[in-house]
């Protein structure tokens, strides 16, 4: 397994620093494809280059055509049979390296992976850690949340167009199809923060569609998960129980859930530990309360044509809003 | 040795004179507005081609610009993400579907290839017309929506459900739909028209194996429209009628399928990169010919690649949807297949080099755009391996490496051929030489400008920047290499400027060309420049696979033909021993007014489904003006006829 960044490409979002197997079996055989191909567009041109700078002949005047037979072009056919016959070693070596990086991917052992559903939203992403006892399934957002060293089981669908589940430096995209499930086998191998983004066009805020794989230690990551699968705690600040009023009163409750509350519409991210996230608006902002609050009173000057509409709440009311936002951890 | 037609090579006999005279006579245009509209010969047609196929490559290159300036800052706010949008799907479809396919395909055969088989116009006229005024109607009604502000903006594949009635509310991916309605139509008529010309009126002598290698490959373009278009025609109406009849072919919730979509669209889609540049590489074998002064080396090789990679471009649909989850066994076949494309066009391009190298090379400046496609297209090529392979193609689909990819395919295989064709068909057509120096200075700043683009272009891309994003963040690493594109830009738009400078003073000052300035051995070089309505005054016969070079002493020419009409000579496919010989229909008006009735239709379809119904009858009535039977040709064709009894 190689787990080495190329340098220049060590990023939290390139194909080429790879922190799980998956995208290192795909790394060496972009590693193979572009060591043979440069060598070969090398000798080409090479070739190419020299037979024009060795044939060439003065621009003033265009000479006669010169007779060819077939004698005259013997070893012209001969060079060209090699270079085929060249080509077609080299294609086929590229093949089997394909085939092999396909074969390796499709080995994993799906046995005791953890399995995470996904679900594309125009423009963000739904999570689910499903659960047998379906009150402790853990909903969340944008943040997928995985222990490190441990398969994992993406199964993904779209809830209204086409995307495309992609953060390279764990593994290959996956298009996520309305009327489509599809799964995912993956693993992450060192903790971080893992950047990735929407791949198939998908609309106005295609751009701004983006999530973070959270690889961290097995002990941190069932920690997380069980704190995830509690409801919201209950205002314990006069301001932030008039928050919460302002939250069941006003628009947001049409869209967002948070357990615990009669808040429970599904058409946004789930917001029960929105506060346990470090990013808002998939991804495009960190989650701070000044953004919080830009993003409440007008998301579409964020984001143009997100579904999030504007909302004109008295200062008051928003402070207060925000104050009980800040609690759901 | 080098014999030219009679024209080039003495005098004309007071005989041939009367005989031109006779022919300029029978075959002008008609002059006036009016007459402007009734033009139907190839040449004139081809040329309206060229110009409005060029219009439309700055269009689409002036949207690039403005996309690049969006993009070379981060979270810029120059274009809003809806304009964004529009921009980059009209980049996209004017690109495809308003100039590359027009250019490389419908240009190129419309104006050449009746004059490279060696007779007097294209097979079916009047249809050549109508196909013409139907692809700059249809041009014209994109552009009106977008300056409305209905441009496309689903992208130039416009997937559903994201186009669909539920997801794209308005008429912009109607208008989109229907611009593909437009252009099929009208390339399926070109390839019809290409294929008899080809199979039928060639010159007596140009058995198939001296075929040009330019007409082989339009041929096989030409078949490819015929089988690929089918693809593109469902899916776009069945889009339209999802969208306007309530039908749900792609609607998931009641059983319909969105990955359909993707399997009609790419089956045309596919090939549709194909139909681009084998009409490139097809040039690159005539220039690469020319100025390595010798007959191309593998003809037979060459040929069959095109035939092969024709073929070819049907098996490799599929990689266009690796990152849909495909089957092992399905992947597995698909990328062997996309892998092995580069079998043909790997021997095409030894066969070029070993041209070179056992040939004089003249670097003029077709030359050098043949050089610079061999650099750039060689380049796309080895990304395509890289995009072939379905685990590496999951982590580069949809980012920018495949942007780049596919420039370097189709910039460098088909506008870097372009170039070259330009200034090597130009003295042709204007009768003109282009300037050297300028052509030279355009090829260097287009060729730097061209990679200074889109070579940064890859590594942005496996830093994983994806496609058709409006903006992104400033800490992604994406920003420096941006900016780079950007400036690359600057240097391609100053090189095109320079380009049409050099066309346009070439046009009015250049050197007097004479008929065969690069003593070049294709048929087209027989007659004068430019040449005449009629084309060739004695129409001509072949004796090897370049018709100039390999002309006997005392080559022959077609005799017997009546000259007080529009005849032609038919020929059989395989030998092209004469067989027949009909009269072309005389030029009219009426290929016009039923494009524009056909236009009227396929507008009016997008607002409600009673424009296909009610504008059928406009249609009719423009057709059967168009088909009424001329009495003077019939008469002239029953006085020819010999009957057993007389």
């Amino acid at each position: 397994m190689m787990l080495a960044a190329v340098p220049g490409f060590d990023g939290n979002q390139t194909a080429l620093n790879p922190v799980g197997p998956g995208a290192a079996h795909i790394e060496f055989e972009f590693s193979l494809i572009f060591w043979i191909t440069t060598a070969v567009y090398c000798i080409v041109l090479l070739t190419l280059v020299i037979s024009i700078a060795r044939k060439r002949h003065s621009l003033s005047v265009i000479p006669s055509p010169i007779p060819t037979t077939p004698e005259s072009d013997r070893t012209a056919r001969r060079s060209v049979a090699a270079a085929m016959i060249a080509t077609i070693v080299l294609l086929f070596v590229m093949l089997v390296g394909s085939f092999e990086t396909s074969r390796a991917l499709g080995s994993m052992n799906p046995g005791n992976a953890v399995p995470i559903d996904v679900y594309g939203h125009q423009w963000w992403w739904e999570v689910q850690y499903p659960n047998d006892e379906a009150y402790k399934t853990v909903v969340t957002a944008n943040e997928i949340h995985v222990p490190v060293g441990v398969p994992i089981r993406i199964h993904g669908t779209s809830r209204d167009v086409i995307h495309s589940f992609w953060a390279p430096n764990v593994q290959g995209k996956r298009d996520l199809m309305p009327g489509y499930e599809t799964e995912v086998l993956m693993q992450v191998d060192q903790p971080g923060r893992w950047r990735g983004q929407c791949a198939e066009y998908c609309g106005e805020q295609h751009a701004h569609m983006s999530f973070y794989i959270v690889g961290e230690s097995k002990e941190q990551f069932t920690q997380w998960l069980s704190d995830q699968a509690q409801s919201a705690v209950p205002p314990s600040t006069p301001q932030a129980a008039h928050g919460q009023q302002v939250f069941l009163t006003h628009a947001c409750v049409l869209c967002h859930t948070i357990r615990g509350t009669p808040a429970g519409s599904r058409v946004g991210p789930d917001l029960t530990h929105v506060a346990s996230r470090a990013t808002i608006a998939a991804g495009e902002l960190p989650n701070t309360i000044g953004n919080l609050g830009g993003w409440i009173m007008n998301a579409q000057a964020i984001k143009p044509g997100c579904r999030m509409p504007p909302n004109q709440l008295p200062g008051s009311d928003l402070q207060d809003l925000l104050a009980y936002l800040e609690t759901l951890k | 040795m080098i014999t030219t037609s009679v024209e080039s090579q003495a005098e004309l006999t007071e005989a041939e004179r009367l005989q031109a005279m006779q022919l300029e006579h029978v075959w002008r245009e008609p002059s006036g507005v009016v007459g402007w509209f009734k033009a139907a010969h190839h040449t004139t047609i081809g040329k309206r081609y060229f110009v409005t196929a060029m219009l439309f490559f700055l269009i689409g290159g002036l949207l690039a610009g403005v996309m690049r300036l969006q993009l070379a800052f981060p979270e810029a706010h120059f274009l809003s993400n809806d304009k964004y949008n529009q921009f980059f799907t009209m980049h996209g479809s004017t690109m495809m579907f308003l100039f590359a396919v027009p250019m490389m395909f419908e240009t190129f055969s419309v104006y050449l290839v009746p004059l490279m088989v060696g007779t007097r116009n294209i097979a079916f006229p009047r249809l050549n017309a109508y196909s013409y005024y139907l692809y700059a109607f249809g041009g014209l009604m994109f552009y009106v929506a977008f300056l409305c502000n209905t441009g496309a903006d689903r992208g130039w594949f416009s997937y559903v459900p994201l186009a669909g009635p539920d997801y794209g509310p308005g008429k912009r991916p109607d208008f989109w739909a229907q611009l593909i309605t437009f252009t099929e139509v009208s390339a399926l008529a070109v390839a019809v028209e290409i294929i008899v010309t080809v199979f039928r009126l060639r010159a007596p002598g140009m058995s198939l194996k001296r075929i040009p290698i330019f007409v082989w490959g339009q041929v096989v373009v030409a078949f490819m429209v015929i089988f690929a278009l089918p693809g593109i025609v469902l899916s776009s109406t069945m889009l339209l009628l999802d969208r306007t009849c309530g039908t749900q072919f792609f609607n998931p919730a009641v059983g319909g399928d969105v990955l359909l979509y993707q399997h009609l669209f790419w089956w045309f889609g596919h090939p549709e990169v194909y139909l681009i540049f084998i009409p490139g590489t097809a040039i690159i074998s005539t220039i690469v010919t020319t100025f390595s002064r010798r007959h191309v080396f593998g003809y037979l090789v060459l040929v069959l690649a095109l035939v092969a990679t024709g073929f070819m471009a049907f098996g490799l649909w599929v990689h266009h949807m690796f990152a849909t989850g495909i089957p092992q066994i399905a992947e597995s076949y698909f990328t062997a297949a996309s892998m092995m494309i580069a079998i043909p066009t790997g021997a095409q391009i030894f066969c070029w080099i070993a041209t070179m190298a056992t040939g004089k090379v003249v670097l003029r400046t077709p030359m050098w755009w043949a050089i610079g496609f061999s650099f750039t297209f060689i380049m796309g090529g080895m990304t395509g391996i890289f995009v072939a392979s379905v685990p590496v193609d999951l982590q580069v689909h949809d980012t920018y490496f495949v942007v780049a990819h596919f420039h370097y395919v189709l910039i460098g295989g088909a506008v870097f051929p372009l170039f070259g064709a330009i200034s090597y068909w130009f003295p042709k057509v204007t009768g003109r030489m282009m300037s050297e120096r300028l052509g030279q200075l355009s090829f260097w700043l287009f060729f730097i400008g061209f990679n200074v683009t889109f070579f940064p272009m890859h590594l942005v891309g496996i830093r994983g920047m994806p496609r058709r994003v409006y903006t992104y963040p400033p800490n992604m690493g994406w920003t420096r290499l941006n900016q780079v594109e950007s400036v690359g830009y600057v240097l391609l738009f100053v090189a095109v400027l320079i380009l049409l400078w050099n066309m346009i003073k070439s046009a009015r000052s250049g050197v007097i060309a004479g008929p065969n300035p690069w003593s070049a051995g294709t048929l087209e070089w027989a007659t004068t420049s430019p040449p005449p309505h009629y084309n060739f005054l004695h129409l001509p016969t072949v004796n090897g696979r370049e018709a100039l070079w390999d002309a006997a002493p005392n080559q022959p020419v077609v005799v017997g033909l009546a000259e007080d009409a529009r005849s032609f000579l038919t020929t059989r496919t395989l030998d092209a021993e004469p067989d027949g010989r009909d009269e072309f229909p005389a030029p009219s008006i009426w290929p016009f007014w039923a494009a524009a009735a056909t236009s009227l239709a396929f507008v009016a379809s997008i607002f409600t489904p009673w424009g296909i119904t009610l504008g059928s009858i406009p249609i009719a009535i423009t057709m059967i003006g168009w088909f009424w039977p001329d009495r003077q040709p019939a008469e002239r064709r029953r006085a020819r006829e010999i009957w057993p009894s007389e």
